[in-house]
């Protein structure tokens, strides 16, 4: 392996090397520095002449005459069931204490694309027993759908609520019977702060998760750089585990923000023409080789799912990093600031909020035969009485008409009942429903056109409506 | 680490450098577009600049690990698609290589690098009738057989356009595969059921005709409002999550054309896969036919090779147009074409061309009008008459249409869907905003919907568009005072257009029945909702209080009609009972 001494420039997380031998792209390089320290980087662009590096662990330190050697082959992540359990940096290497790890495959962390004509299409119902998620925007194994947040929002809460309480209904009836198809979360964390990490760490340990997990952390106080590896080094885990363990795994990354400021970083330190607000051009493709890592492959038993969360900045929804993300992601759920405030628990609101794997998860033999009407009217009846709240602020509750007046408590309740549901509850997807169908109530039957009639005879609650009347003539 | 593999990549020329996608090469001798092989795993790649002794080439696999010095191959042609029986029912990449070929070539569910595979298989063998015989006259173009290649479609086997033509002096039937000669001329030249074409540029027609067909789309909103042409050109552009994929696989479902090609480009691995499973179990409501037997598939998802995104509309639209050439209606739905134009940026900046408007190069505006103006009704070079109808998808950056992308294609299209965050949000689907949308083809279409609905299509149509303009203007008032404040007759409006929008507008593209709506039910549908409009003013004419006539039985039965198998007894009697209902009242 040839060593180099010929750095001519050291830019921002960029190095370049004048080499007088072929070095491939992608390829992974050790630069060591004249105190002996060993960084590592990638070829980010590679001539006949000269390369560029980026360097994972940051350039302060390194000067003209550090080593480099072109490892001759691109960025690998050795695999291993072992991995269960574990808890390692930004970069894949242990930091628990535990012994060395023994792969089973080392594994290219750019993974392939999956091809779409071998993929499986995701229909099987996670139960995350967030009625906000099961009930509106039902999440499926092999699904990519984000936490669009923003700062000082309960997010964490929410990814640790469904981490613990995800189950696929049948298999738990199933028994133990059911076995290789395991359940696995693997954890990658890009420069999040101490507290936070420690807040799921205390988690993964209080409940025992931490053996099924796998933790890759790159701290708010870890070089930048080293972030856009590794959410590669877990979904590269994550696919082993996935479609070759046969696990079912959820990935949690945290937070995308902060990749892709690492992003922006190396395109600004590189010199490129910037796109939308500084962020490169091909940040589109660079977070779908991330995001489109995740589901189910024919033929194969395990899923990996995807949890990513993401701060929007300034709570802007039309800022690239969550613009780019819905593009790609398969939904996404929105934490709310004003829910936040009024205390509701998780503050998720529906209305914004979307699953587009929802239509072919539920109904009968998935979830229930009426789910997809319920959903639908509460959507309606929400968007209802979210509108009309605008309305009554100005002209007074007495303006509305009796509907109105009815959608405006229906939109209350919703709130109080259906979404604030604690971080510690878990309601099955039949309490979600039933909920619903108390909620609904409220409405004059007439007004349930998104229901077919059957089921309103069926389940609509006479008594509600009367009850619901009551408390107004009360009023 | 790249490893050369068995390819033989002969060495036309050498890697200079290499940079994501974009590769150059020095000593290679080869014009713009031609494709050539890269590295010693011999990638596919296409040039698009000549400086000098550098050649720059975009690469449509991942290049991870491929260094200079290495070889490249160049091939003498430019980029082009296999045409030929064996593309329906088909899934592609953006440069033609069956995916499902490539799987098995590749024994991984992961696309690897390096391997090819011709667009259409050279071993099968197809029923070839010949429609000439020796001694007829044959001219570029010219149908000189069929092969029966799906239940819903016969392939025409043509003369290609690029051949001189003459007298032929054999045609064969019988079982032949793609390459074997099945008529030949004097002059030599040799017909086979396959042909090449070069995905650049546009195969020749006569005459571009001026569209008067709809393509029937089952969608009331688009049907009813914004129809577009068989031969047409729409934009669906919307913020994610709004519903573009969605109304792109409704039209590639229920349209009623011939030949669908589905470009999903740089979007996601699921909706491919969506499409894979679902079409073949459903059924083209005018032939009965499984839809996939009809359609097309070219899936370059999002996180595969961004220049291979880049092709992936040339090599769609060359298909629809050899279709085309057969004399069938074709429809293109491209999702998205902002992945496209994007996938040019990236390209154009690596090349460090000058950026024009928000980094995109200054010919977008000429590669979109290209593309768009490679759809029509045309006159073939055949005489038969065929069309490629053209919708593309538009992903504007934060939903905000005052982008490039955006613009430029509605300087260019003449149906805009204009698709509504606000109506997604409330689950009004399809959101398409009524009062934003156009169609530029409405005027040309009505005469077929006189002729082949009703005579007073477009007048009641008008009618409709009359009641949501005027809600839109009461909703203003009602947002500052309550819609009790308003005059009784302006209430009983709004309720109205609130059954247009909610039993008509609104369609529920997963329920069984509802997906498809054909124009006589369209019509159905707003005639049913005008007969409640009249009856009920008639009723407040009469002196009834408002609240009592929006509070009848019948009315909220408007609302599931889109829900009825039955349609035509269903609305029978839901008029006869709304008109009862509201007469008894006076
Ligand atoms: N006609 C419809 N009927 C019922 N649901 C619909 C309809 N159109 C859209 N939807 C709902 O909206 C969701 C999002 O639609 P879609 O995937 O088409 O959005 P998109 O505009 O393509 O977004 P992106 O730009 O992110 O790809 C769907 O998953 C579906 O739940
Ligand atoms: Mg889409």
């Amino acid at each position: 392996m040839k060593e180099y001494q010929t750095i001519t420039e050291i830019s921002g997380p960029l190095v370049f090397v004048e080499t007088d031998e072929p070095v491939g792209y992608d390829e992974i390089v050790e630069i060591e520095t004249s105190d002996g320290e060993t960084r590592r980087g990638q070829v980010l662009e590679s001539t006949s002449d000269y390369v560029a590096i980026q360097v994972f662990e940051g350039t302060s330190g390194i000067d003209r005459k550090a080593s480099v050697r072109f490892l001759g082959e691109t960025m690998k992540m050795p695999v291993t069931e072992d991995l269960l359990g574990r808890v390692m940096d930004g970069t894949g290497q242990p930091i628990d204490g535990g012994p060395e790890i023994v792969p089973d495959e080392r594994q290219d962390i750019v993974g392939a694309a999956i091809n779409p004509f071998s993929r499986e299409y995701p229909e099987e119902f996670i139960q995350t027993g967030v009625s906000a998620i099961d009930g509106m925007n039902t999440l499926v194994r092999g699904q990519k759908l984000p936490i669009f947040s923003a700062s000082g929002l309960p997010h964490n809460d929410l990814a640790l609520q469904i981490a613990r309480q995800a189950t696929v209904p049948e298999e738990e009836e199933g028994g133990d019977d059911e076995e290789g198809s395991e359940f696995a979360v693997i954890f990658g964390a890009m420069g999040i702060t101490a507290e936070e990490a420690n807040e799921f760490m205390d988690d993964f340990e209080r409940t025992g998760a931490l053996e099924r997990s796998v933790v890759f952390m790159n701290l708010a106080d870890d070089p930048a750089v080293e972030r856009t590896i590794t959410p590669r080094l877990a979904l590269t885990t994550a696919e082993y585990l996935a479609f070759e363990k046969d696990y079912h795994v959820l990935v949690i990354l945290t937070d995308m923000t902060n990749y892709c400021e690492a992003l922006r970083e190396i395109g600004a330190a590189r010199e490129e023409v910037p796109g939308r607000r500084g962020y490169p051009g091909y940040m589109y493709t660079d977070l779908a080789q991330l995001y489109e890592r995740a589901g189910r492959i024919e033929g194969r038993e395990g899923s990996v799912t995807q949890l990513p969360i993401l701060t929007m900045p300034g709570d802007d929804d039309t800022h690239p990093i969550p613009d780019l993300t819905g593009y790609i992601t398969e939904g996404q759920i929105y934490i709310d600031r004003d829910l936040n405030s009024q205390g509701i628990q998780p503050p998720i609101n529906v209305l914004p909020s979307l699953s587009r794997l929802m239509d072919d998860g539920i109904g009968e033999g998935l979830t229930r035969g009426d789910h997809a009407d319920v959903k639908d009217q509460l959507f309606a009846a929400y968007a209802e009485g979210e509108d009309l709240r605008d309305l009554v602020n100005i002209v007074g509750r007495e303006a509305l008409s009796d509907l109105d007046n009815k959608y405006l408590d229906f939109a209350d309740r919703f709130e109080s009942e259906f979404v604030d549901q604690g971080f510690d509850t878990a309601r099955d997807i039949d309490e979600t429903l039933e909920l619903g169908w108390d909620l609904l109530s409220m409405l004059p039957k007439e007004a349930l056109n998104r229901i077919d009639e059957e089921l309103i005879e069926e389940n609509y609650r006479e008594d509600e409506d009367a009850a619901a009347e009551a408390v107004e003539a009360e009023a | 680490m790249s490893q050369a593999t068995d390819t033989d990549v002969r060495e036309d020329g050498i890697i200079e450098s290499v940079s994501g996608p974009v590769v150059s090469a020095r000593d290679l001798d080869a014009r713009m577009n031609d494709v050539v092989y890269v590295g010693s795993e011999g990638l596919m790649g296409e040039v698009i600049e000549i400086e000098g002794n550098i050649t720059t080439i975009q690469v449509y696999e991942e290049t991870s690990g491929v260094s200079p010095g290495e070889p490249v191959e160049g091939t003498g042609s430019p980029l082009s698609v296999d045409l030929g029986p064996g593309m329906l029912d088909a899934i592609y990449d953006g440069v033609q290589r069956p995916l499902d070929v490539l799987e098995e070539k590749m024994g991984s569910p992961y696309l690897d690098r390096g391997v090819d595979a011709p667009g259409i298989d050279l071993d099968k063998t197809w029923e070839f009738t010949p429609e000439v015989s020796a001694g007829d006259e044959v001219a570029p173009g010219d149908i000189v057989g069929t092969v029966p290649e799906t239940p819903s479609i016969d392939h025409k086997v043509m003369v290609p356009p690029d051949y001189e033509g003459g007298e032929v002096v054999s045609a064969e039937s019988g079982s032949f595969d793609v390459e074997e000669t099945v008529v030949e001329l004097d002059n030599g030249e040799e017909i086979s059921m396959r042909q090449e074409w070069p995905v650049r540029s546009q195969r020749p027609a006569d005459e571009k005709q001026t569209p008067t067909e709809p393509l029937v789309s089952g969608q009331r909103i688009l049907d009813g409002l914004f129809p577009i042409a068989k031969g047409g050109t729409a934009a669906i552009p919307g913020p994610f999550g709004s519903g573009k994929t969605v109304t792109q696989h409704q039209l590639a479902k229920w349209a009623d054309a011939d030949i669908v090609v589905y470009v999903g480009c740089g979007e996601r691995g699921n909706e491919m896969t969506e499409v894979i499973e679902d079409f073949p179990e459903l059924e083209d409501p005018t032939t009965g036919n499984a839809l996939m037997d009809r359609t097309c598939l070219i899936a370059n998802t999002s996180n595969m090779p961004v220049a291979a995104r880049e092709s992936c509309v040339y090599t769609g639209i060359t298909i629809a147009e050899y279709f085309r050439d057969m004399g069938y209606d074709v429809a293109l739905m491209a999702d998205s074409t902002s992945r496209w134009a994007e996938a040019m940026r990236e390209i154009s900046s690596r090349l460090e061309e000058m950026p024009g408007e928000e980094g995109y190069p200054a010919y977008l505006s000429a590669r979109l009008s290209e593309f768009y103006e490679r759809a029509g009704y045309f006159e073939n070079i055949n005489d038969t008459e065929g069309s490629v109808s053209v919708i593309g998808a538009v992903s504007p950056p934060g939903g905000d249409f005052s982008e490039p992308v955006t613009q430029n294609t509605l300087r260019i299209v003449k149906t805009f869907w204009a698709l509504d965050a606000d109506l997604a949000e409330r689950r009004h689907f399809p959101s398409i905003n009524w009062n934003e949308s156009y169609s530029l083809y409405r005027d040309q279409l009505d005469d077929w919907f006189v002729e082949n609905v009703r005579e007073d299509w477009p007048e009641v149509r008008q009618w409709a568009i009359d009641v949501l303009d005027e809600e839109a203007e009461l909703q203003e008032i009602v947002q500052l005072v309550g819609k009790d404040a308003l005059p009784e007759d302006q209430q009983l409006t709004l309720e109205v257009a609130r059954y247009l929008r909610e039993a008509w507008l609104q369609q529920n593209a997963f329920h069984d029945v509802d997906t498809y709506c054909e124009p006589e039910k369209t019509y159905r549908i707003v005639n049913a909702i005008q007969t409640f409009n009249d009856e009920a003013f008639d009723a407040l004419e009469a002196g009834v209080p408002v609240d009592e006539i929006t509070d009848i039985d019948a009315a909220p039965r408007l609302n599931r009609i889109g829900v009825q198998e039955d349609y035509g007894a269903y609305v029978d009697d839901l008029e006869e009972d709304l008109a009862a209902e509201l007469q008894e009242k006076y």
